[in-house]
């Protein structure tokens, strides 16, 4: 079972506390964007084998979104991190660095 | 090839089996191939298939990073179905139905389809509205279902409760023609055939990069060597995602787990198969005995072959109610596959980005209904560059707002 650092409350909480929310770090889109640009908000993932950002929300707690960095090749989780942000704080990055040479997602690296 | 046949059991059967022949050669890849399939579980292996015995092209090379038929193919709950709501579903998957029917005798390989019958169980209000429409769908479609009353519930699976507390059952719909076949045969016969026609099948051999010029396709680079084709289909369902990447497109896709387990086997007990969608899930028992239970998928990416256990005691602990039997019963084995997921859960059959990359993917959780009509469909779009059955199935679709919306209607089970 994940187990995933709950980064208001401070608790440790099991998945089954929690609410899976997708990608990480969506850029938004309103009605004046392109099509393809409202389609890669919409639909479009990345869906890597290895380090991943996402959303979760921890529901059966303090109630609020945050975000993780995870491995999907592995469940090692990397850190978890406010989702008042629009990209990983560095101490995540380094972290995930450290032991995934090279990884990058999306626009991080 | 020789055939099987009664006779060919009896005369083995006189000289101690030693004349069997190895179901499939083993080859190493050549230089170059008309049409590369990435992939060769149920679907790449139909895709080869119907594609040489239907266009003549059998050039062809099936690659697979792992052994034949071990992914989704040898990880499912084996339902076959094709009672959906939308026009382009049940056309796709009714074709596959239909041919699953013939299979045995078309391969010469007994893949024990078994058309049983499957009902989905209405345990809400709205999934009577739900199926309802759905019933009148398939009618207008051709697709033969039709909406029955609990009691006929009851006399078709004695041992459901349908008065449970919880999920009281309020009735279901009902595809006799439906069932399940032996997953591992589907994939083992395609096999057999496609080797039998010239085409290599080609196991341990991982796809590492995939070579373009101008914008085409001209050949993959495997743990095997660098392979040339003109044509490269991929149908490799959990793993889309990384292919696509390779290829430098993405996917409207997500990969997550998917679980079932099995109970020790018992005496028949149950000769249909159910689907409890409300409580995400499945249930048929197998030629062994054994009660065949599917899950839900975990929500999160995933690409470990393995699921949540509190997943499993969810499915578990809501089956328990309508079926009080399972109560008794141990479990024998769990485990795990990963599903790509698209966001309208109807599949991906489509040209992309790269002139001459061809994708199949998005099956999510119900792929193996679907391996004969998939591969019938892919082939025809390789081999001509359009199909009918796969014209709605456009990765490019989303784009367009035209979803064929398959989540609302079956009721998230597939």
């Amino acid at each position: 079972m994940l187990i995933l650092h709950c980064p208001y409350c401070g608790v440790d909480a099991d998945e089954t506390d929690l609410h899976a929310g997708g990608e990480a770090h969506l850029k938004r889109e309103g009605p004046a964007s392109s099509d393809e640009d409202f389609e890669d908000y919409l639909f479009m993932r990345e869906n890597p084998k290895g380090v991943h950002f996402e959303r979760w929300r921890h529901g059966y707690g303090c109630g609020k979104w945050f975000l993780a960095a995870r491995c999907t090749n592995t469940l090692e989780v990397f850190g978890t991190y406010p989702a008042q942000t629009l990209e990983p704080p560095q101490d995540i990055k380094d972290k995930i660095t450290a032991k995934r040479p090279g990884w990058s997602w999306g626009n991080f690296q | 090839m020789k055939r099987y046949s009664a006779f060919a059991i009896a005369r083995e059967a006189m000289r101690n089996h030693t004349g069997w022949d190895r179901a499939w050669a083993k080859r190493e890849p050549k230089k170059k191939y008309d049409v590369i399939i990435v992939g060769a579980g149920g679907h790449g292996l139909a895709t080869a298939y119907y594609l040489g015995k239907n266009f003549g092209i059998t050039n062809v090379a099936i690659l697979e990073k792992g052994w034949l038929g071990g992914g989704n193919t040898g990880r499912n709950t084996t339902i076959i179905r094709s009672n959906y709501l939308q026009d382009p579903s049940a056309a796709i998957y009714e074709k596959s139905r239909s041919l699953y029917e013939t299979m045995s005798q078309d391969l010469n390989y007994n893949v024990m389809f078994s058309p049983r019958g499957v009902i989905m169980l209405a345990q809400t209000q709205h999934e009577v509205r739900g199926y309802k429409r759905t019933a009148h769908a398939n009618a207008l479609q051709g697709v033969t279902t039709e909406w029955i009353d609990p009691a006929r519930v009851k006399e078709l699976c004695p041992i459901m409760n349908i008065d449970g507390p919880r999920y009281p059952v309020l009735g279901g719909l009902w595809q006799a023609r439906g069932g399940t076949a032996r997953h591992d045969a589907v994939a083992w016969g395609y096999a057999r055939a496609c080797s039998d026609m010239g085409m290599d099948v080609i196991q341990q051999c991982e796809v590492k990069g995939v070579r373009q010029e101008n914008g085409k396709v001209v050949g993959v680079d495997t743990t095997k060597g660098s392979i040339d084709c003109d044509k490269l289909g991929l149908v490799v369902a959990g793993h889309s995602g990384v292919m696509a990447q390779m290829a430098g497109f993405r996917l409207p896709i997500e990969s997550v787990a998917l679980q079932a387990l099995v109970s020790e086997p018992i005496k028949p007990a149950m000769d249909i198969v159910v689907m409890a969608n409300t409580v995400h899930g499945y249930l048929s028992q197998s030629d062994k005995g054994e009660m065949v239970i599917g899950g839900g998928t975990d929500a999160y990416n995933n690409y470990t072959q393995r699921g949540s256990f509190h997943h499993i005691e969810e499915t578990v602990r809501a089956l328990v109610e309508t079926f009080p039997m399972l109560a008794r019963l141990k479990m024998l084995r769990q485990w795990g596959g990963i599903v790509d997921v698209t966001g309208d859960r109807s599949p991906i059959l489509s040209k992309t980005p790269v002139d001459g990359i061809f994708v199949n993917c998005g099956w999510g959780t119900g792929g193996f209904k679907a391996i004969p009509g998939s591969g019938w469909a892919m082939a025809e779009l390789i081999a001509k560059g359009q199909s009918p059955l796969t014209d709605e199935f456009s990765m490019f679709r989303f784009r367009e707002g035209k979803f064929i919306d398959e989540s609302v209607a079956a009721g998230v089970a597939h």
